[in-house]
């Protein structure tokens, strides 16, 4: 495998009294997606804000193309090339698709001394880019409202990539969706990483994980529990780790089947 | 890959979640009502367009900066203070301490403009809703106009501003009238209504188009060409839709915020200078509810109270509602209290085919 583009090593985070983050170590390739797994309260969102920038670890080092990163905010990581995908922040439902997509980003057009937006190129290139992703919109200029939610997770995401990503972190972005939303955006995942881009696929969905990932790592109570390759691990095993064993073990009989 | 269900939009529907649909067909309506009752009153002879001219476009001023400010998120209540507050200090500045009236306008839109930047900081250190925050200013700035205004001259109205101003270019800029050529060759032609008597007898009794109004399209399409077509208009969306998402991607919402808050008060003050120029005087009450009948321009004109949606013409289109129905009722001879029947039920009216048109765009049910 190549070499990681970006590498957490021993990552603690600490908020007063409070452990979120002892000591965990985590990297990603290009091209490859690495999901980090784990259930509530196990640190996931403490641990992607701290590689997007926007808390700084409490000790530890990150190593962003072999190179030791400080990253004092999430522009800096943006810059960088770190982009993240928030669940529910991706999108502003009443803007449309093109305003969306050039958010912070906008394309200018000067006239004389006068700078405006290029709506002409931004339209152009909003319609390739979301088709690309297999996203046909009417017209670019239908608001964010209008589309489901998968695809408002698949605007995000060519928006990232359309500007230049190089990680791109992934905050459950399956986790409102239903089955058919869930697996289109699973198929978007899969075509970001074949353009050699690397995913970080954060989850609590063990299914979901085990469709589109080349490793895993659980996170639990603030410490990974080991990373598996592809086919080195089964979906029991995952779920037990993420829930800690037994008690799940218990309730599966019950219910029947996997969670 | 799109939803099926979703490709049966009608034109119909498209031209249904424009913002100014609501204020289009409003001013149409409020026009052939007027043309009905009010045709032969001489609303709509020159000097009757003139004078709901004027009274739109006085609405409109504060309207565009209203607009800009609710759409990226916030409201401002203290616009009405902030009005009556800038006319007692052009007047102090000029007629009581005797500076000439250009530097009186320009130091007052440095302390207006200041004092948005102040009431936009607050809001946005202190996380607390812009309601709260104006609504404090609006009786800090009432209170220091009236203080100031008796500090100095004993009165809540101070005159003789239109004496200091007279040759002074600022002051034209504000109470001048342009194409006075045109409306002099018009009288001349017959076509529009002269003094017979008088020394101003030949004179057209319409002079021409009051500076007032051109500051109101000059405002206005400066607030649509901003809006509609910039970067910074793309933020300003972004920064009333979700702030938060708009940061993630680095829109620098808190100085858009902050220039709005700053855009509202500069055109408050151009408002009320325009009316202290015309007046000839300044009193400590001017503007009152002015920022109610500002936001009220602005929702008729289709934008959403919640921010992030909306539109300058809308707003402008809601002011000449506004002008069009106080001005016609009182033409037509109409109990004047009635218009604030119509303003409280336009304004629900308004706010439900808003609400009803942000459902269909973001699809809610």
């Amino acid at each position: 495998m190549t070499e990681p583009i970006i590498e957490m090593k021993n990552i603690e985070k600490h908020f007063g009294a409070v452990i979120a983050l002892g000591g965990v170590s985590f990297d990603v390739c290009p091209g490859e997606v690495h999901c980090l797994l784990g259930d509530n309260g196990a640190g996931k969102s403490t641990f992607i804000k701290t590689m997007s920038g926007v808390h700084k670890p409490t000790s530890g080092t990150i190593l962003f193309e072999g190179k030791e990163m400080n990253f004092e905010s999430p522009r800096d990581a943006m810059a960088a090339g770190i982009a993240t995908v928030y669940q529910d922040l991706a999108m502003i439902p009443l803007m449309s698709v093109t305003r969306n997509f050039w958010m912070g980003n906008e394309p200018i057009r000067k006239i004389g001394p006068l700078r405006f937006f290029d709506f002409e190129l931004a339209n152009r290139v909003t319609m390739e880019e979301m088709a690309k992703m297999g996203i046909n919109l009417r017209e670019p200029s239908q608001a964010v409202g209008t589309l489901s939610g998968g695809e408002r997770q698949t605007v995000a995401i060519a928006r990232a990539v359309h500007f230049g990503a190089k990680v791109l972190i992934l905050d459950e972005p399956t986790s409102a969706l239903g089955v058919r939303q869930t697996s289109n955006v699973l198929a978007t995942i899969d075509k970001v990483r074949k353009q050699g881009i690397a995913v970080v696929f954060i989850t609590h969905n063990v299914r979901h994980a085990l469709a589109v990932g080349d490793r895993f790592t659980v996170l639990n109570r603030g410490k990974t529990l080991g990373t598996a390759r592809r086919g080195e691990i089964t979906p029991e095993e995952l779920q037990d780790m993420m829930a800690g064993g037994q008690e799940l073990a218990q309730l599966e009989s019950s219910l029947g089947g996997t969670v | 890959m799109t939803d099926e269900r979703l490709k049966q939009v009608s034109t119909l529907r498209r031209i249904m979640i424009r913002p100014e649909l609501g204020a289009i067909s409003g001013a149409i309506l409020v026009f052939v009502f007027f043309l009905m009752i009010a045709g032969d009153s001489g609303m709509f002879a020159p000097q009757g367009i003139q004078n709901w001219a004027v009274v739109s476009a006085q609405f409109a001023i504060i309207a565009v900066g209203a607009c800009l400010l609710m759409i990226a998120g916030e409201f401002d209540l203290s616009v009405g203070s902030m009005i009556g507050f800038a006319g007692i200090v052009i007047a102090i500045l000029s007629v009581q301490w005797g500076w000439p009236v250009w530097a009186a306008i320009l130091i007052t839109f440095a302390i207006t403009i200041s004092l948005g930047a102040i009431n936009g900081f607050l809001v946005i250190k202190t996380g607390l809703p812009s309601f709260i925050v104006t609504l404090a200013f609006l009786y800090i700035l009432r209170g220091l106009t009236i203080w100031l205004s008796i500090l100095t001259t004993q009165k809540t109205v101070i005159g003789g501003v239109k004496k200091a101003a007279e040759g002074d270019w600022l002051a034209a800029v504000f109470g001048g009238k342009v194409f006075t050529g045109f409306f002099q060759w018009m009288a001349d032609q017959g076509w529009i209504e002269t003094f017979t008597r008088g020394t101003r007898a030949g004179q057209p009794v319409v002079e021409g188009v009051p500076m007032l109004i051109i500051w109101a399209l000059g405002l206005i399409i400066f607030g649509q060409v901003l809006l509609t077509k910039t970067r910074f208009g793309n933020w300003i969306f972004a920064a009333g839709g979700d702030a938060q998402a708009a940061r993630y991607v680095g829109v620098p919402v808190n100085r858009v915020k902050i220039l709005m808050f700053m855009f509202t008060a500069f055109c408050a003050t151009v408002f009320a200078t325009a009316q202290v120029m015309e007046f000839g005087s300044a009193a400590a009450d001017r503007g009152l509810l002015k920022e109610f009948e500002a936001i009220i321009s602005v929702v008729i004109g289709g934008a959403l109270l919640t921010g992030g949606y909306g539109s300058v013409v809308g707003a402008a289109l809601g002011a000449l509602i506004f002008g069009v129905v106080q001005q016609g009722l009182f033409f037509s001879g109409a109990e004047s209290s009635l218009f604030r029947v119509f303003l409280g039920t336009i304004l629900i009216l308004a706010v439900i085919l808003n609400t009803y048109i942000r459902r269909i765009i973001t699809g809610e049910r």
